[in-house]
């Protein structure tokens, strides 16, 4: 089960992202989509805040975004908890297994802690297979719980670049 | 003090507000949050955290609601720290989204420091060269009647800067339980649906 056709099953109408490689081409299928309203956003925080405003209107969205875009949404973040809005998010890892860019190491490493600091749930999945399963099952806990739920995605199943080439 | 303006905020957000109508108010935080709250709705979103949140939070309500208007009231120094959510609703030509900034130049919740547009810094300007398809900068009670319809009415994305003097008010809300203030909102807008 691929993650749009995930989306398209919980009723996500709203995507808003930074580029990451790894959804190149779930962002491609959102934008095809005349259901949904894809936005790129200049920084992820502006995702976090755009979700509240989708779910005080009545829609579900989802923001998606390379883990160096973690650090960016803290703040924020504190007001989802404090509304207690749902928030789904999927979060490529980079800054792990098989990082050849140092400078990504440290938002990397911190990102799932730095997460559930902020009071997020935090799913994380490394098995390509289990991807789709993941996404529905944290966006049934955060669109019926009220909760933010992160899935954060391996960078051992998006991939990493080999540095010795 | 560099702004001559001689419009009180609460006077200009009581103008705007009394014609409201159906649409959606989301307000920045300090100052806009207590101007609006002398004239409490329920389809008020009040901000009381989240500094530079609030423009997109009026970008998500106003794609969730394409048939009301989102009205946005915030401060100077909020919309100073999501400028770059002014590019993302240029880019993304919001119809029917509204921003009002009420600039004081000033950080007047943290001890009344200038901000940036109190030297040269020109958000309407901004907003213009990001993409908005109207914009202003007003300084009186008379050129804020002639935008109100404007505010309410014409496509957008609208964005206007209201100058105004270095009034402040004492906290006028006592209403700041977010979940409380989301539920009301969502209540008020979707009835029984919000809590499905």
């Amino acid at each position: 089960m691929d993650i749009y056709k995930v989306f398209k099953q919980v009723g996500i109408r709203q995507v808003a992202y930074v580029p990451d490689a790894g959804h190149t081409q779930l962002i491609k299928s959102c934008h095809a989509d005349k259901h949904m309203r894809a936005i790129s956003l200049t920084t992820e925080e502006e995702g976090v805040a755009m979700l509240a405003g989708a779910w005080l209107g009545g829609d579900r969205g989802a923001l998606l975004m390379q883990s160096s875009g973690v650090g960016n949404c803290i703040n924020m973040l504190g007001t989802i908890r404090e509304c207690r809005f749902p928030l789904l998010t999927l979060v490529t890892m980079r800054g792990e297994w098989g990082e050849f860019n140092p400078w990504q190491l440290p938002m990397g490493q911190s990102t799932p802690r730095v997460l559930e600091d902020i009071g997020m749930v935090v799913e994380r999945v490394d098995d390509k297979s289990l991807i789709g399963e993941t996404v529905f099952a944290c966006a049934q806990m955060a669109f019926h719980t009220n909760r933010a739920v992160a899935v954060l995605i391996g960078q051992r199943v998006v991939g990493f670049k080999d540095w010795s080439k | 003090m560099a702004n001559k303006s001689t419009l009180d905020r609460r006077v200009a957000v009581k103008a705007i507000l009394g014609e409201r109508g159906d649409s959606l108010l989301v307000t920045g935080l300090g100052s806009s949050c207590y101007d609006a709250g002398t004239l409490d709705h329920p389809l008020t979103y009040y901000l009381w955290g989240g500094m530079g949140g609030a423009a997109m939070i009026g970008v998500g309500l106003a794609l969730a609601q394409p048939k009301r208007r989102v009205l946005v009231i915030t401060g100077d120094g909020e919309m100073l720290m999501g400028l770059g959510s002014l590019a993302t609703i240029g880019a993304e030509k919001i119809r029917n989204l509204s921003i009002v900034v009420i600039d004081n130049e000033l950080y007047s919740e943290t001890g009344m420091q200038p901000t940036h547009t109190s030297r040269g810094v020109d958000l309407a300007g901004v907003a213009k060269a990001a993409g908005f398809a109207t914009t202003g900068t007003i300084a009186t009670l008379p050129q804020l009647k002639t935008w109100i319809p404007q505010l309410y009415n014409t496509p957008g994305p609208l964005f206007l800067d209201i100058k105004v003097n270095a009034n402040r008010y004492p906290l006028s809300i006592r209403l700041r339980d977010g979940a409380h203030i989301k539920n009301r909102f969502r209540e008020s807008l979707l009835g029984a649906k919000a809590f499905e």
